[in-house]
């Protein structure tokens, strides 16, 4: 009778996701076995368990392990963008309880949720095998259901749990197919692996089911970053699911996508980058440019950064188009930079509206500027990043997603985006001209900073300045993380 | 003092941490302080101005690794010549003002004013010393957020308006100028240049079809900011909605970037699409003349008035810059200066009666002589700036543009400009004649206190200012003269380049090729860029000669 062997397994490349998912069960115990209302004492573990866990992942930094027989690595890659995630997690409990509490949903599984969907984002960026990808996606997609709808005595939030839960069963629907015909077509489901293979066939482009693979996967990609046109989903969720979880969905899962995308496209079919860069270029421009136009007509606060988010995620397309070394690193930047300034901006929103989540729209930020002087310097610092105007972070990184499609010869996929990035200022300076140019109705008595908000503020306002002024000190990392690629 | 430099640049930025402890109930001491910050920068940059020695060479350079990341590296690299040193000059020079001119005009909001002011102030010398092209744009960019929100904030009825729309518009027009930035920077590198300093790109050989796209982005980014015509019509909402000393500054300095741009960056970066454009560029700057002018002419609104002049006084300047000589670039300078002096002065004198009457409706004065004799006589003498009289600064810059123009290849342009100067005694000497002659017989005008000491400390320097550069305009003239002349020399079409294109081209473009022989010589600049790009290969040859007679003998 054969024996199944078990090869020997190095754990250490999934150590910080072990560590989140034992974390995460954990509080889930903790949360029922432990009396009482208040949970931020869960908010505050999960924090450190956050710091811990980016400890843990920053430890793995320059190593290159591969294990479980090739379908997960550590490399510079996945620990940058584990890095990203972390950071955005961290920021959304930090944002989190105080929201929770007003909103009456202060439920404990709110903070296991997190993590789990964190481990899961993990997986996506240090898989390299399809399946690993998509059990990485699945484990986040499910939490992040949940997350959406987590305000149950809301209808919008419901609805919103609801759409993404249904858009996003169909995309999984289009990746896992894909996923199929990939495996069709080379008998594989290793990215290495795949790459020999279609690097040995004399014709790639040719191949049907190839093609329709790699197609049908950047179809369901494109749902999870919300690129147009898969966008449609994206404002309701958005708008209805509580704050400090749009924030996050906005700027981590936002960024494992990418994470996910650039993996298999430049690891796995860097051979056919001739025919995905053309798709790109094509879903690039459609995004930015129904962002934005979109999000001039908005007035409730989260849609305008809603919409703002998938002209993000266009941004970030071009450097994927070009798909070289400054575009991918540009997107790495971008994104981490992405994170900081994008829950910056929704804590502030989360402060400013009241229970119910009303006082929502662009109109309410009116005079916000010389009654609450600090938050609305903040939130300008935050708006000008999104914008790009230097010396922020954001500038930094659309310069290098911009640049590295010049480099390549996008030249024309360059213009598109700046003249976009232009028509994006209208929107962001909207807010400004009424926290600054309308006079005040409201004497903000309700806005509290609490210190998790503040730290959170302090931290993504470092965050989207710092970078901008001294660029170096996340690009050399952005630029080290691509190599390997 | 190796970095005084630096030190001027951003003693206003020490000065708004300064502020920034400073309780926003003591206004005075805000006041006090700020002014305190600008004098004191402004002493710093004498040091500059008694340092600088007259040559062409780039003077005060500091040089420091900034980032270097990707293919790309970028400098801290800034210093000055004698071009960029006046300008340096005049923004310390006005700032002062400026911000003394904000005593009783701004009451509210003053803290946040301040910090505007001075954050803007360390913008602007930003973009004048900077050497790096991306540390340039850093600045170029960073000026648009204080200007924006002095607009917005402190500005008139329509400020939300006028401030989204000078942003917007100045906005677009740089992302365009960042990617061909990025490209000019891809191109350097294939040459060699480690880089973003400037003077390495200006060795950079490019073909000309490669200048023109480059030039026609840098050109458009510059245009916006002059503003020409057709692209000026965010300055007039710009000037009418603004505070005096937004006004002010934006005048004296914030338009000087433009012209700025194009003699440091667009024409010696691409010197041949700058000639073969010349023509183009020449047509708008006189059409900017004479349109403003007949424009201004019809204003009701005196500040209006000013603002138009003020499209109209850029309009001599670009006229100059392009004539590609000593004398048009000198004149320009110059003008530049003046424009700067004049049309601020201009500036604090409608904020002047506005303050006291709160209008600026040109009907609603007259006769204001007889009863503010002293304001009478600085609106006189700054009039007579603005018109160009000989014996005041504006003749000077106004007469060598003219001749510079004239001896260049833009004869018939000048002749048509030379109108634009008697058009701006029309409007000029109309509307002092309708403010301060004739009856007083508005009732709310006849109490009118004239200029108290501090407005009166106010234009002193400008008044003196106006007579010595137009009495003695030696001393600028010295210090600026070597680096024009090594920019004439560097943009000087010499056969020798000009025939180094065909050859690199020729390989693209088959002989016989029908497009390059229908493309007329000379083609007034007015060509599509793709007519250009095709005919690229013989156009330099027959253009050189043509374009620029001057030069050649």
């Amino acid at each position: 009778m054969d024996m199944i062997v078990i090869p020997a397994v190095n754990m250490t490349p999934i150590l910080p996701e072990i560590f989140l998912s034992v974390l995460a069960m954990a509080l889930l115990l903790i949360n029922v076995f432990v009396p009482g209302g208040q949970k931020t004492y869960l908010a505050y573990i999960s924090f450190f368990g956050i710091v811990a866990s980016a400890v843990l992942v920053a430890a793995g930094w320059g190593s290159h392990v591969e294990s479980f027989s090739g379908s997960v690595v550590l490399d510079n890659f996945a620990t940058f963008f584990k890095m990203i995630f972390l950071v955005a997690a961290g920021l959304a409990v930090l944002i989190s309880d105080r929201y929770m509490e007003r909103e009456e949903c202060n439920h404990g599984e709110l903070y296991p949720l997190i993590l789990f969907t964190v481990v899961g984002m993990m997986l996506m960026a240090s898989g390299t095998d399809l399946m690993t990808i998509f059990l990485g996606l699945e484990v986040m997609s499910v939490s992040l259901y949940v997350l959406a709808g987590f305000n149950r005595a809301n209808k919008k939030s419901n609805e919103a749990g609801l759409k993404y839960f249904l858009l996003g069963a169909f995309s999984t629907g289009f990746l896992l197919y894909g996923m199929a015909l990939i495996y069709g077509a080379t008998g594989t489901t290793r990215l290495y692996k795949i790459a020999t293979i279609v690097g040995q066939m004399t014709l790639p482009s040719a191949n049907i089911m190839l093609v329709a693979g790699m197609l049908l996967m950047m179809t369901g990609f494109a749902f999870k970053i919300a690129a147009a046109p898969f966008h449609m989903w994206t404002p309701d969720v958005y708008e209805g699911a509580p704050t400090p979880m749009t924030a996050f969905m906005s700027a981590g899962p936002k960024a494992a996508g990418f994470a996910a995308l650039l993996r298999i496209f430049l690891l796995a079919l860097p051979t056919l980058q001739a025919e995905w860069s053309q798709v790109l270029w094509v879903l690039a421009v459609l995004t930015m440019t129904v962002g934005n136009i979109t999000a001039l007509r908005q007035d409730n606060i989260k849609r305008v950064l809603a919409y703002s988010s998938i002209a993000h995620a266009g941004y970030a397309l071009v450097g994927f188009t070009a798909g070289n070394g400054t575009g991918t690193a540009g997107i790495l930047f971008y994104m981490l930079s992405y994170a900081f300034m994008n829950i910056g901006a929704f804590a502030i929103i989360i402060l400013v509206a009241k229970k119910g989540e009303t006082n929502g729209n662009v109109s309410d930020f009116a005079g916000l500027g010389f009654k609450k002087p600090v938050l609305a310097v903040v939130m300008t610092l935050f708006l000008f990043s999104l914008a790009g105007m230097p010396p922020t972070a954001g500038f930094i990184g659309k310069f290098y997603l911009f640049s590295g499609a010049v480099q390549k010869g996008y030249i024309w996929l360059a213009v598109i985006g700046v003249l976009n990035s232009a028509a994006s200022v209208y929107y962001y300076l909207r807010i400004m001209v009424y926290m600054y140019m309308k006079d005040a109705t409201e004497e903000f008595e309700w806005v509290q900073v609490t210190a998790p908000v503040a730290l959170a503020l302090i931290i993504s306002a470092a965050g989207s300045l710092i970078p901008g002024i001294i660029p170096s000190i996340i690009l050399e990392y952005a630029q080290m993380a691509v190599k390997l690629i | 003092m190796s970095n005084v430099l630096s030190l001027t640049t951003f003693l206003p930025i020490l000065g708004v941490l300064l502020l920034l402890f400073i309780p926003k109930d003591s206004k005075g001491v805000l006041r006090n302080v700020t002014l305190a910050v600008t004098v004191v920068t402004f002493l710093v940059s004498l040091i500059i101005l008694t340092g600088f020695q007259s040559n062409a060479e780039f003077q005060f350079i500091e040089n420091m690794p900034w980032i270097a990341a990707g293919p790309f590296v970028m400098r801290y690299n800034i210093g000055i010549d004698g071009i960029s040193l006046w300008l340096v000059i005049l923004t310390t020079f006005i700032m002062p003002i400026a911000v003394l001119s904000t005593f009783t005009a701004v009451e509210e909001k003053v803290k946040e004013y301040m910090i505007c002011l001075l954050l803007l102030e360390t913008g602007m010398l930003g973009a004048f010393i900077s050497l790096d092209l991306f540390l340039f744009y850093i600045f170029w960019e960073v000026m648009l957020i204080p200007m924006y929100f002095m607009i917005g904030i402190w500005g008139g009825k329509n400020k939300i308006y006028a401030a989204v729309k000078f942003f917007i518009y100045t906005m677009v027009g740089s992302l365009l100028m960042l990617v061909a930035l990025i490209f000019l920077y891809f191109k350097g590198l294939e040459a060699g240049i480690t880089d973003f300093g400037l003077l390495q790109f200006f060795s950079l050989k490019l073909d000309l079809a490669t200048q023109i796209w480059l030039f026609l982005a840098f050109a458009f980014a510059f245009a916006i900011k002059v503003p020409m015509f057709p692209l000026h019509t965010w300055l007039p909402d710009a000037h009418t909605e603004a505070p005096t000393a937004g006004s002010v500054i934006l005048a004296a300095v914030l338009l000087k970037m433009g012209t700025y741009g194009y003699v440091r960056f667009a024409i010696p970066l691409f010197p041949e699409a700058a000639h073969k454009f010349a023509p183009l560029i020449a047509t708008l700057a006189v059409i900017g003349i004479i349109y403003a002018a007949l424009v201004a002419m019809v204003q009701e609104d005196v500040k209006k008035l000013v603002a138009y002049s003020s499209v109209a006084h850029l309009g001599f300047v670009m006229l100059g810059v392009f004539a590609f000589n000593v004398e048009g670039i000198t004149g320009g300078m110059l003008q530049m200066i003046n424009h700067g002096i004049s049309t601020g002065a201009l500036f604090l004198i409608v904020g002047f009666i506005y303050e006291r009457r709160h209008t600026r409706l040109i009907t609603d004065f007259g006769g204001l002589s007889k009863q503010m004799p002293i304001f009478a006589t600085i609106f006189m003498i700054v009039t007579f700036s603005s018109v160009g009289l000989p014996g005041t600064n504006g003749f000077v810059g106004e007469f060598l543009i003219l001749l510079g123009a004239f001896e260049g290849q833009l004869r018939w342009w000048t002749v048509v400009a030379t109108s634009g100067v008697i058009l701006s005694a029309v409007y000029m000497l109309w509307v002092f004649q309708r403010v301060m002659f004739g009856e007083l017989d508005n009732p709310k005008n006849q109490k009118l206190l004239d200029l108290n000491a501090r407005e009166i400390t106010i234009m002193v320097p400008l008044l003196v200012m106006i007579f010595f550069m137009g009495l003695y305009p030696k001393p600028f003239i010295d210090k600026m003269d070597p680096a024009i002349k090594k920019l004439v020399a560097q943009v000087r079409i010499s056969p020798a380049t000009a025939q180094v294109i065909p050859v690199s081209t020729q390989t693209q473009i088959p002989e016989g090729h029908p497009g390059a022989q229908q493309m007329p010589a000379g083609h007034p600049g007015g060509a599509t860029p793709a007519a250009v790009n095709q005919g690229s290969s013989p156009a330099p040859q027959q253009v050189t000669p043509a374009v620029n007679p001057h030069e050649a003998k």
